[in-house]
């Protein structure tokens, strides 16, 4: 058991999960309601609009599908890094998770380009309400991207010592960093739709 | 799912992480596929909304265990989608 807070290597016995697993979903449920919000207010938008462009004549729909299948394998290699702790083999944990890291700088590499060629053709937040939207969510998305990474890259890093001292509560945080990466991937999931192919 | 499995369980759990990847690619081409259509505004959501749907739960189901997740979780997103189809609800009320 962790010395110093409870119920991190156990599950809390009137939960049934561990503190750090209730704390995941309790705070993805708040990027739901995030999200939520700004799709509302796409819809609103867009069925008060007396036109409004199609995605896929106005955004680059074959590198966004790429993301689309970089974001996906992405999900896999994090949650395979995950089950490489738990069958202990801290070696193919690395070597996921340095994959899902990877697969986060491709998306963002692909994101800066899909947005450079919206501003080298004058397309910027403020020319109308499609772009506003699209750069508005994309840009809250690739954020989160980039925060995860960040969180990936230290528990690949520095943070992975903590598996020769508290293996169980290193596995708990590689399965809530998870948890919060499938996360990121079911949002682009709508997002990606949602904003090119309709 | 961060109870103590057997090597073997974790490894069948494995083969259907990747068996999932291949069903989302399958599910994204098909998505990717029927933009081209150009389908009328109203078919093309539907229809687009139902795939992602279909895909963004094999990833919470499989990906994010909630397939054998506690009651607790349950609970915690019940009142999640509560909440998300209210505010799905606003734009027709505007």
């Amino acid at each position: 058991m962790s010395a110093i807070i409870p119920y991190i290597d156990e599950p809390h016995p009137v939960t049934g999960v561990t503190n750090a697993k209730l704390g995941i979903w309790l705070f993805l449920a708040s990027e739901v309601m995030l999200f939520g919000a700004l799709f509302s207010t796409l819809i609103t938008l867009r069925m008060s609009a007396p036109e409004w462009p199609h995605g896929y004549d106005e955004l680059n729909v074959p590198l966004a599908a790429l993301n689309t299948v970089i974001l996906i394998f992405s999900s896999v290699t994090v949650v395979m890094s995950w089950a490489s702790l738990k069958m202990k083999d801290l070696g193919k944990y690395k070597m996921y998770m340095a994959l899902t890291c990877l697969c986060a700088v491709g998306f963002m590499v692909i994101k800066s380009i899909e947005y450079s060629s919206k501003f080298h053709h004058e397309h910027f937040p403020w020319t109308n309400n499609f772009f506003a939207t699209y750069f508005v969510m994309t840009g809250l998305h690739g954020l989160h991207v980039v925060g995860g990474l960040i969180v990936n890259l230290y528990l690949l890093g520095p943070g992975s010592k903590m598996w020769h001292t508290q293996p169980e509560r290193f596995t708990g945080r590689i399965e809530v960093a998870g948890l919060y990466w499938h996360f990121v991937d079911l949002v682009w999931i709508f997002l990606f739709p949602t904003l090119y192919l309709l | 799912m961060s109870g103590h499995e057997s090597v073997e369980e974790m490894k069948k759990h494995v083969r259907g992480y990747w068996v999932i990847f291949f069903a989302l690619l399958a599910l994204t081409a098909v998505t990717v596929g029927i933009s081209y259509i150009h389908l009328p505004i109203l078919q093309a959501v539907l229809l687009a909304m139902f795939v992602a749907t279909i895909k963004g739960s094999l990833v919470a189901l499989y990906f994010m265990h909630l397939i054998s997740e506690k009651q607790i979780i349950y609970s915690v997103l019940g009142l999640t989608v509560t909440f998300f189809v209210f505010l799905m609800a606003v734009p027709w009320f505007m």
